[in-house]
């Protein structure tokens, strides 16, 4: 409770009550920290007077919020730094696009008789197609219904390509990026989740999808069984699998039951690879294995940071994945958004062999700064707007 | 029914035949996939909280519950009677229901009582009530610390814990949620 009368301060506080006359005055807004056994300090967030109307408490904020977004732009100046060392060109692909991804869970927003990116991924795609070897972005995506501690449906989505590479190269830029930007935030190769730190320094530990089931879920995923066998597998496993008949939805459930608390638990960073085909609708299959993907995952003290394709490059099978998907759409009552053909063109006239990931630069930024949610390394998120 | 964007802290909903409120919610999407809503039920009947992943398009039922501010009136044996002071409609409630603060009720206090299928299952009472005490040790004088408790009965039936000062007679502001002392009152 805080009360003020004259230039006195009286704040009740669990330890009792304590009077302060501040050396300046504090006003509505102010911020003010009260350590048992010392001063309160009164903190201006915004104490010049630039601002229309200085004592608006809209233009106050708290310390934290901006200690988050001085986090965020250390992290942003490293990852440039990062690229800018590895000779990759910056690239900034449009963000209203005719046609955005088709993938089955990611939900697109409409804007005019287009849409919003969900990833920069195809615009990427043709510049690598266009003759450039090795691009990054920061682009801004946008993904309708998703909202939670680490979701938003705005965010600053990180994506760099590497022609004539595999996934290796990529797993090592990951491996470099996270452990300078927690040098460069913590001055040690350790992210912050909550109270605890996460090793990051290189190498990362490496699990397949197949090898985390068998540990974690006791399943032994085949990738190739029918979604009713899958629903066998999970009751098995103790996994009430509710109403869910699709093989995705089974496989997801069965990730957030066992895999992703797992994964939390972990004091290290871990790639996850070899997925499942039907979940890596833009990535390669093992040549040797076709019912699994050449994609990755990177995991850090639980969160997911990053999704890595060794990408398709066959034009046909591209389409018929994107016909699949449309198909898969219509039939759960989802929109059905256009195929996009000038990518599929850029496809059909050479997209070299190549890697590439999508790593999400709020949550970077979230295990830099050890914050539990976006809202703290964000300008302003949610019910925030 | 309920869709998983419906879900938010309080929303009463059936499951397995018995009524829950969340308590607790979360949107997690893993791996790229199927986007869910890890949500914390508690159990409006035993209290106990179950976890669950309600994945998006999956319904939820609506309970039939509902809650109505009551006045408590008086006990009747083992049960205990409530008035609705809008309707002046009465319930007996039994001491089960009730359960351990039965000894804070004292007459005409307001609680809000649950009701699941039109029968009332569970009390709350109000967050903090302003009881006389009937009888504790004498008390202390000097110390005002309030750092050391002694036991107190006080007019409801409960026994507390209070500050060595506090004599018989004094009336107190008690936290309901906690049975604990909070300050002494002026009448």
């Amino acid at each position: 409770m805080l009360a003020r009368d004259a230039d006195v301060l009286r704040l009740r506080t669990a330890e009792g009550e304590v009077s302060y006359s501040p050396a300046g005055s504090a006003s509505p807004g102010d911020w003010i920290t009260v350590v048992p056994g010392q001063e309160p300090q009164i903190s201006l967030a915004f104490s010049g007077g630039d601002y229309p109307d200085p004592s608006s408490e809209v233009f106050r904020l708290p310390q934290a919020r901006l200690d988050g977004l001085r986090v965020r732009a250390r992290v942003l100046a490293e990852i440039r730094r990062y690229f800018a060392e590895q000779d990759f060109l910056e690239v900034e692909p449009p963000t209203w696009v005719r046609s955005p991804g088709l993938e089955l869970h990611i939900q697109a927003l409409r804007a005019e008789d287009g849409y919003l990116i969900t990833s920069p991924e195809f615009a990427m795609k043709r510049l690598l197609a266009g003759g450039l070897q090795r691009i990054y972005a920061t682009a801004r995506c946008f993904r309708s219904e998703e909202e939670g501690p680490q979701h938003a449906l705005e965010f600053t989505m990180l994506e760099w390509y590497r022609a004539f590479a595999c996934l290796e190269e990529i797993i090592g830029d990951t491996e470099a990026i996270v452990s300078r930007c927690m040098m460069a935030v913590r001055g040690r190769a350790e992210a912050l989740v909550g109270n605890r730190a996460i090793d990051v320094s290189p190498p990362w530990q490496r699990l397949s999808v197949r090898e985390a089931f068998a540990r974690w879920a006791k399943i032994d995923l085949l990738a190739s069984e029918s979604a009713d066998e899958l629903r066998t597998k999970l009751v098995t496993a103790g996994i009430a699998p509710g109403t869910a008949t699709a093989w995705d939805d089974l496989f997801y459930l069965a990730f957030l039951e066992r895999i992703e608390p797992a994964l939390a638990e972990l004091d290290h960073a871990l790639v996850l690879y070899d997925w499942p085909a039907p979940l890596a609708a833009l990535a390669r299959r093992k040549p040797d294995a076709p019912h699994w993907a050449l994609r990755f995952e990177a995991y850090v003290g639980g969160i997911e940071l990053a999704n890595a394709f060794d990408e398709l490059t066959d034009a046909e099978e591209q389409r018929a994945r994107f016909r699949a998907e449309q198909d898969e759409r219509r039939a759960r009552g989802l929109p059905v958004y256009p195929i996009d053909e000038k990518f599929l063109a850029a496809l059909r006239e050479g997209l070299p062999p190549c890697a590439g990931i999508a790593l999400g630069v709020d949550r970077l930024a979230m295990l830099a700064h050890g914050a539990e949610e976006l809202r703290q390394i964000a300008a302003f998120v949610g019910d925030e707007l | 029914m309920y869709e998983t964007s419906d879900i938010r802290k309080g929303l009463k909903v059936l499951m397995d035949g018995n009524p829950f409120t969340v308590v607790e919610f979360q949107f997690v999407k893993p791996g790229k996939g199927t986007a869910f809503t890890r949500t914390k039920f508690k159990n409006l009947l035993t209290g106990g909280v179950v976890e669950k992943n309600i994945r998006s398009g999956e319904k939820l039922e609506p309970a039939n519950v509902e809650e109505r501010a009551m006045q408590y009136l008086y006990k009747e044996g083992e049960d205990f009677v409530f008035m609705d002071g809008a309707s002046y409609e009465q319930v007996t409630i039994v001491a089960e229901t009730i359960g351990k603060d039965h000894d804070l009720l004292m007459d005409n206090l307001e609680c809000t009582v649950l009701f699941f299928n039109d029968r009332a299952v569970g009390i709350t009472l109000p967050n903090f009530i302003f009881a006389h005490v009937t009888a504790t040790e004498p008390g202390a004088r000097g110390d005002s610390t309030g750092n050391v408790l002694k036991p107190a009965t006080i007019e409801t039936g409960a026994e507390i814990g209070v500050p060595l000062f506090i004599n018989e007679g004094d009336f107190l502001k008690i936290d309901t949620r906690t049975r604990s002392y909070v300050e002494r009152q002026k009448e």
